[in-house]
């Protein structure tokens, strides 16, 4: 990463004629020609590379004889295999050791700079994009990984590929794409107290289900959007792939600039002035037509808890788990049955009569510095119950530092909560943080399926702070009664 | 990348909904850096007991369905991560062809680029399919890509389909980064116009 990531179009391409959305903006923009018989060819302004998805991308790349068109436009680190106890090195696993070797192999040979594990700037590659400013609005930006849907908090078009993908990526710094469809998902009015973006995104899904926006670039708009921070608009676009969607996107505003200003690779002086101004364009015409629109009223949206083992299988944490024989169809009930007879949970239980053996706060959906506060606010003059194994993975280094700037660190610390290093940790558990068979976990990450965190695992998505109060209460509970201290 | 045009082949169901990437191949098998290799390692935690032994319930473990090239599933088929492992795997095991009624978009871009085939058919004949697979002993399928059609000998002949540049791409097996290629010149203008010279 050495140059701007954009400067001002010196060439304007030719508006469509009438009112655009957002996303369609950024496509048109990024279409470099639209040969016949193939889909248009979409530029890459950003390139994110982690050790898990590359490998057999730069192996073709070797059998080509292929080089990096933009070397400077991809952002390489390590996340998903890093073991997160302090002071992990050197790598007991032999099998992720390599795959990190490979990466730095790779890095050398094609010229990419990388945040190795032992770099200031290490992370999951979804926090640090934002946090060292090569996120930003109007971006194109690819990873393979589905989670890419993170960058679109920035008014970015940001979507996850696959290893061939990547390949392209790296060697053209283009793919060729179908146009997705559009859809707009409004939430009219503020979110109530104790409601944060976490449970604003598991209500969607419970809402619109895990494959309710496939094929879709969705733009979340309405005041509840316009009133999250950015970390709270990352997770929220975060889960986007959670209901099927290609992306989900966020107009830029002030929160977005305020965040972006002064950052590594943001523009600096007169090109932040321009690239504000520009930016500031980025928001979808009045009268802008989507595919679709669905709309939820914030009113509605409680602190959520899944019960079940997608995303979508969510329910307020002041509900219960619901009886199978009501599904509306056999397959939903099937579904249903497998997923309660998985999660060892009876038709009826109260979500608050659960009990939890680990809580893990992390991941790339919730681990910024706001996550952690709100966890720590909670945490703050508790203890962890006895019974409960907690651990608390800052999302990278930078935050891992400023959380212990605050003192945050401390707060988890004395109420008995493990303080780890950055990585993806237990919510792939590609790493040696994993659940038991049959443990069950309040997790602040983005899938439950099953074994996701480890075999036999049973995993409950939640916000930090329904992770938190659960590590100290022993079961889920409603943190807004929460006694604050 | 292999390419594909029509193919006949035994079919086995996985009557499952939201079938997601995580069952396809879990994590524990991402680490190897090689595209090969994987399919011993499909649907791992399905297939096998908490001790590694094969799980006779699975459908893939039952000799009836052993050398089955087709694989039919309910809708939202590999849905969750982006990892191509899922593909892969599936491949190295030797499915040709997926038929569902509906499949995540990361996981079908992902096929397409391992010659790998999605069909999507609607609800009714993915439930016909199914029942006969389980049901009818040998049960085959011909999934013909030219034709853009599935059909087998019980009087199933379903068309379904598929846009016009991934359907080449697996007819000719083509390598698309050497086709975006050919369009370096329009990339470099691209660069150009919007990056300065």
């Amino acid at each position: 990463m050495a140059v701007e990531l954009q400067k001002p179009i010196q060439e304007r391409a030719p508006s469509a004629a009438g009112p655009r959305t957002l996303f369609e903006k950024i496509w048109q923009e990024h279409v470099v020609c639209e040969p016949p018989g193939q889909p248009p060819l979409l530029y890459v302004d950003l390139h994110l590379v982690h050790e898990v998805t590359s490998p057999q991308a730069f192996d073709g790349l070797r059998t080509a004889g292929r080089r990096i068109r933009q070397p400077q436009r991809t952002l390489v680190t390590v996340d998903h295999n890093v073991p997160t106890t302090p002071g992990h090195l050197p790598i007991t696993d032999p099998i992720a050791a390599r795959q990190m070797e490979a990466l730095r192999h790779n890095c050398r040979e094609f010229g990419l700079t990388l945040y190795d594990i032992d770099s200031p700037d290490q992370g999951i590659v979804h926090v640090i994009g934002p946090e060292l400013g090569a996120t930003q609005p109007g971006l194109t930006i690819v990873c393979g990984d589905s989670h890419t849907s993170t960058h679109g908090a920035f008014g970015a078009l940001a979507f996850g590929i696959g290893t061939s993908e990547v390949e392209h990526v790296l060697a053209t710094q283009c793919l060729p794409q179908q146009k997705p469809r559009t859809m707009e998902i409004r939430i009219n009015g503020p979110l109530p107290e104790g409601v944060t973006a976490k449970d604003l995104v598991l209500g969607i899904i419970g809402t619109i289900g895990i494959d309710g926006a496939t094929g879709h670039v969705v733009e979340y708009t309405g005041e509840a959007v316009r009133g999250l921070s950015m970390e709270g608009r990352m997770t929220l676009c975060n889960m986007s792939i959670e209901a099927g969607a290609r992306a989900g996107m966020v107009a830029p505003d002030e929160v977005t600039f305020d965040y972006l200003r002064g950052r590594r690779f943001a523009p600096k002086d007169a090109a932040w002035d321009e690239a504000v101004a520009r930016w500031r364009g980025l928001k979808s015409d009045a009268g802008a037509r989507y595919d679709k629109v669905i709309e939820i009223d914030a009113a509605s949206l409680a602190p959520f808890v899944t019960w079940g083992t997608n995303p979508g299988m969510v329910v307020p944490v002041t509900g219960r788990v619901p009886d199978p024989a009501a599904a509306r169809s056999t397959a939903e009930r099937g579904a249903a049955e497998r997923a309660l007879e998985y999660m060892a949970l009876a038709p009826g239980t109260a979500i608050e009569d659960i009990s939890v053996d680990r809580v893990f706060i992390g991941s790339c959906t919730n681990s910024r510095l706001e996550d952690l506060r709100a966890a720590a606010r909670v945490a703050r003059g508790h203890k962890v119950n006895p019974k409960v194994r907690a651990l608390v993975v800052p999302g990278s280094q930078a935050v891992k530092r400023d959380a212990e700037r605050e003192g945050l660190d401390q707060i988890f610390r004395a109420a008995g909560f493990e303080w780890r290093d950055s990585g993806c940790s237990m919510c792939l558990g590609m790493n040696p943080d994993i659940l038991g068979p049959g443990e069950r976990c309040a997790s602040t990450s983005n899938r439950n399926f099953e074994g996701r965190q480890g075999r036999g695992g049973r995993t409950h998505l939640v916000s930090p702070m329904m992770a938190a109060a659960a590590a100290i209460a022993g079961h889920f509970t409603d943190v807004r009664r929460w006694r604050f201290q | 990348m292999k390419a594909f045009r029509t193919h006949t082949g035994l079919v086995a169901p996985l009557d499952r909904a939201n079938v997601d990437t995580d069952q396809i191949i879990p994590k524990q098998f991402l680490k190897r850096i090689e595209r090969t290799g994987f399919g011993e390692f499909l649907f791992y935690d399905w297939r096998r007991t908490p001790d590694g032994a094969l799980d006779p319930n699975f459908p893939l473990n039952q000799p009836r369905y052993a050398g089955a090239s087709i694989l039919v599933a309910d809708r939202n088929f590999g849905c969750g991560s982006s990892r191509e492992h899922a593909p892969w795997a599936l491949d190295d095991f030797g499915f040709r062809a997926v038929i569902a009624p509906s499949f995540a978009d990361i996981f079908a871009n992902n096929c397409v680029k391992n010659g790998l085939l999605t069909v999507v058919l609607p609800e009714a004949q993915v439930a016909t399919i199914m029942k006969r697979a389980q049901e009818v002993a040998g049960y085959r399928v011909t999934v013909d890509l030219e034709q853009r059609q599935v059909r087998d000998d019980l009087g199933l002949a379903v068309s379904f389909e598929i846009d016009d540049f991934s359907r080449r791409c697996l007819l000719e097996g083509l390598d698309d980064i050497g086709l975006t290629l050919q369009h370096e010149v329009d990339i470099a203008a691209y660069e150009a116009r919007r990056f300065g010279g």
